[in-house]
């Protein structure tokens, strides 16, 4: 019966001669188009990259720029005007800073971060996953015990630790949240290795004696990239909010470098007395991100993983 | 069977000792404590004092050993800012962290079940669509600004519950707790709803996704072919299958939640574990960190190994397959 | 044929779906009579598994039976209450699956999963209910039933869980069994003991069986009566031994020139070329037309079911008479 009536579902999707005439990007790029979600998202994510890179043509006032912050206009609520008729849209912060450009500039630093750590630590955990996969033997089994020892163990606690050791600062933080992540790709790519290894492809490359990097790198690693691919969304999304949290404890970024995380934390102080926006903007701008992140790696696991229909 | 909890008792011990090592030179690396406890115009003589009494001219391994040995014993060094046993310092905060912690399983439990049960019987329906856009909007959630917008609603704007620190406790059954004072639950309430929410989605995506792969099932499907009412095949059928998984994620979980915590005691001003780990990086207190770190190692391998047999023991093929070896 | 158990009137079981409407059952009519083994045959999406489930009341969302009548003893089971359907489910009309793997569920043990059947439609107390299925076990040829009872489904071999299977389907004496595909999953030895213990139960208990499958070799021997399906249409209908001997449809004799065993040694075995068509969105029309040989533009119009020789069923505007006796 769930044979019968899942059969046609999934081979009408696309009728065989046109999945021919469709470059598989296109055809990937229809199916993740099929949610308004993900779309959704999808815009949300390019407005706030965007956003983020053009933060410094974009904001009404330069955060860091003495000149023209008023310490009396600290902690004026949204909508308030200053004297020279600029609007707080957001508000301003303890130190009469523009709400609006400090959520800008935030971004920035918070995505540079996020993407930073992720990318790196996609390519080391991947090197490492793959690597893994194709030598086997002993050097998969130390590799994956220390990637299982690892993961349970919450990402927070290893965060913790490591920038108690380390300090504080933009590298080490980075440093930190690509300690903490590369384990994740390791694992995916590693089982997805696994499942391709054994594949003829592989077999072939083989024995065409092409060196072992070629064959990991140009024949293992593209077939092995979509679950790598859902995974670094996710883990960007989570360096994001992990970033954000060890900042707004204390052990994170330095103050010199006001990521979200920062931001909120500043607003704590205010919060006790009333003046919410402090904390609640930044907080709703890290949260949009987040949320746009999750639901764009929500669609490309669904269209990249046939197992999982909705 | 207990061949088997014997083999992970081992594995465990062997995961202990690794353990420590990592911590032992993961603290080793942290910045020289002295310079944060004399102050900076001591003379040398003071300073030497200083390195010795607390250890630390030894070389490396000595003090790893030495280090073993109070461990053994149970002795962690005293908190250079308490002064006082560190490892009697982390345990006397740990019931405050355990009984947020509970109370926030507790909570994703009763509450995430339910609504994951809800959203995989009837996915198209809006209450199943709702319940899956809040779970992604609960996962998306920063924990601390969470924490800070239920602190902004419920004890700033309305006033209705205390924003942070933890109330009086009372005894029952000689367990001291705040969940026996009313006052205690109206401090507890914000904290473990904070640290619930994100557990609480995942509990909701973890069972809505395990009753709609058990429903295409042959077995649900048989089982009401036999006639069985509609609750019973959800009840015993369904269910007792998704329990499996279920039981072993909260059960990991709740060693994530206690780490976890960190954030939430930190917002909330709640004395436990967390705010002290937190408080010991600041001022680089040593031997707290490390006494907090063998705790929450020892808790971790715990609970995985509870886990590990409630796991053998809720799946018959485990079982089984556990007595042959 | 008045003292028919089950009469199937024009039956049309649909399934909404996203690419569009699937007829997997499409004005289907047979009828069954006690102690008579119907076997319904097709290839995989053909809809005999779902003419089945529509007969059980279990056809999911996006299905629906739009059309026809399931008489059973005269009672349309079509529209019938959820409530009304569960009392004939499993007591009167029961079912048996294709992969025994499948259709029992892992994690209860094999005595809870047969009481609750019995227990779904009788008050029985459980000690009752349990030596009856103790009973069972052994009717279907289990050894030591006693002992089998309390293990779990993991336990048995694959032939073994079928019999279980059969004999939870036994427990209430019912009087129709649809038998979906049970010895598909088995090995070839196993699947003839099935065979042999499902016809001895039939003649016993006098009731009626419908044996889907998709292995025409398989209910040659066994039934009484064939129905083939086609795309969603019973194409041909009649006495297993004259279909076999002598079909009348070019379907039918596609299918009967495939298989190896009724074709002399040495020369190549018949293929139907082309694919199974997938039937959504059909065009109306023979769904066979493109891939036979006879078509002409007459087929482009759906042919009726037309009794070409007594008792013999066929829906074909070019049926194979001329070869006759």
């Amino acid at each position: 019966m769930s044979t019968s009536h899942s059969e046609p579902v999934a081979s009408v999707e696309v009728a065989p001669s046109a999945r021919k005439a469709i470059a598989p990007w296109r055809r990937l790029l229809s199916a993740f188009l099929e949610s308004k979600l993900a779309v959704v998202g999808l815009v949300g994510l390019v407005l706030i990259l965007l956003v983020a890179i053009f933060a410094p043509w974009l904001s009404p006032q330069d955060p860091f720029d003495l000149t023209q912050i008023d310490i009396m206009d600290s902690k004026l609520p949204p909508g308030s005007e200053s004297y020279t008729g600029m609007v707080y849209w957001l508000g301003t912060d303890g130190q009469g800073r523009d709400m609006l450009s400090g959520i800008f500039y935030g971004l920035r630093i918070s995505l540079t971060v996020g993407i930073l750590s992720g990318f790196f630590a996609l390519i080391i955990g991947t090197s490492v996953g793959l690597s893994a996969a194709y030598f086997g033997g002993r050097i998969e089994t130390l590799i994956m015990r220390i990637v299982d020892l690892q993961l349970s163990f919450p990402a927070i606690l290893v965060a913790l630790i490591l920038l108690a050791i380390l300090g504080r600062g933009v590298d080490k933080v980075i440093l930190a949240l690509v300690i903490v992540q590369w384990a994740y790709y390791a694992r995916t790519s590693r089982s997805a290795a696994l499942v391709e290894r054994r594949k003829e492809y592989i077999e072939a490359a083989r024995s065409l004696a092409l060196s072992t990097p070629r064959i990991i790198f140009r024949h293992l690693l593209p077939n092995c990239l979509p679950p790598v691919i859902v995974i670094g969304t996710v883990q960007v999304a989570n360096a994001i909010a992990l970033e954000a949290t060890l900042s707004f404890l204390g052990i994170g970024l330095p103050v010199t470098e006001p990521s979200l995380g920062l931001l909120i934390s500043n607003g704590f102080n205010y919060l006790l007395s009333g003046r919410y926006w402090i904390s609640f903007f930044p907080g709703l701008a890290l949260l949009l991100t987040i949320v746009a992140i999750n639901l764009v790696g929500d669609q490309l696991r669904d269209i990249l993983n046939p197992r999982l229909q909705r | 069977m207990s061949v088997f909890i014997l083999r992970r008792l081992m594995q465990s011990l062997v995961l202990l000792c690794v353990m420590t090592v990592i911590v032992f030179a993961g603290i080793y690396a942290i910045g020289n404590p002295i310079d944060i406890l004399i102050s900076a115009d001591a003379s040398q003589e003071e300073y030497d004092r200083a390195v010795r009494a607390l250890g630390l001219d030894l070389p490396l391994w000595e003090q790893y050993f030495v280090f073993l040995g109070n461990l053994a014993q149970g002795d962690l060094g005293k908190s250079f800012v308490f002064n006082e046993p560190a490892l009697q310092l982390v345990l006397s905060r740990l019931p405050a962290t355990l009984e947020l912690a509970f109370a926030a399983m507790l909570i994703s439990i009763t509450v995430g079940i339910p609504l994951g049960m809800w959203a995989g019987l009837r996915p198209d329906g809006i209450a199943g669509r709702s319940i899956m856009a809040g779970s992604i909007l609960g996962f998306s959630l920063p924990n601390f600004w969470q924490g800070l917008m239920l602190i902004m609603i419920f004890a700033v704007f309305l006033q209705w519950l205390p924003a942070g620190g933890r109330g009086p406790t009372a005894s029952f059954l000689g367990m001291e707790s705040t969940l026996f004072s009313a006052e205690g639950w109206s401090h507890l309430i914000l904290p473990a709803l904070n640290l619930a929410l994100f557990k609480t989605s995942l509990v909701i995506r973890l069972t809505r996704a395990g009753v709609r792969e058990t429903l295409l099932l042959d077995y649900v499907k048989f089982a009401r072919a036999k006639g069985l009412s509609t609750g019973r095949v959800i009840f015993v059928h369904v269910f007792k299958n998704i329990l499996i998984p279920l039981v072993t994620v909260i059960g990991l979980e709740l060693g994530s939640v206690i780490a976890f915590a960190v954030v939430t005691e930190t917002i909330f001003a709640w004395p436990g574990i967390g705010k002290l780990i937190i408080d010991s990086i600041f001022v680089l207190d040593r031997p707290v960190i490390v006494a907090y770190l063998i705790v929450i190692v020892l808790m971790f391998i715990v609970i995985n190994l509870v886990v590990d047999i409630l796991y053998s023991v809720l799946d018959p093929r485990v079982r089984l397959a556990d007595m042959k070896s | 044929m008045s003292n028919a158990v089950l009469k199937v009137e024009n039956l049309q079981t649909h399934f909404f779906t996203k690419a569009g409407v699937v007829k997997s059952v499409d004005d289907v009519s047979f009828e069954i009579g006690r102690g008579k083994i119907m076997g319904l045959v097709g290839e995989s999406g053909s809809g005999k598994s779902v003419s089945g489930f529509s007969i059980m009341g279990l056809v999911d969302p996006p299905g629906r039976i739009v059309g026809g009548r399931i008489l059973f003893h005269g009672q349309d089971l079509v529209g019938l209450p959820e409530a009304e359907m569960r009392k004939i489910r499993g007591r009167r009309i029961a079912m048996i699956f294709q992969d025994p793997m499948m259709t029992l569920n892992p994690v209860l043990r094999i005595d809870t999963q047969m009481i609750e059947t019995i227990q779904a439609h009788e008050k029985v107390d459980h000690e009752t209910a349990r030596q009856r299925s103790r009973d069972a076990l052994g009717q279907v040829g289990i050894p030591s039933p006693e002992e089998r009872l309390s293990a779990y489904p993991h336990q048995f071999s694959g032939g073994m869980r079928q019999r279980v299977a059969i004999a939870i389907a036994l427990l209430h004496k019912p009087e129709l069994i649809i038998a979906d595909e049970p010895t598909t999953a088995l090995d070839v030895t196993i699947q003839a003991q099935i065979l042999y213990e499902m016809q001895k139960l039939v003649a016993e208990q006098n009731m009626g069986l419908i044996w889907v499958t998709h292995d025409l070799s398989v209910v040659a021997g066994l039934a009484d009566e064939l129905c083939v399906m086609y795309a969603g249409r019973i194409v041909e209908r009649g006495p297993v031994g004259q279909i076999v001997d002598d079909p009348i449809h070019p379907y039918t004799k596609g299918l009967i020139g495939s298989v190896p065993s009724r074709n002399p040694r040495g020369q190549p075995l018949t293929q139907i070329p082309g694919m199974a068509p997938t039937p959504i969105d059909l065009p109306p029309g023979c769904p066979f037309r493109p891939r036979c040989a006879r078509a002409d533009a007459a087929c482009e119009t759906t042919p009726p079911v037309e009794e070409h020789r007594p008792g013999r069923f066929a829906r074909c505007f070019h049926p194979h008479l001329e070869d006759a006796a």
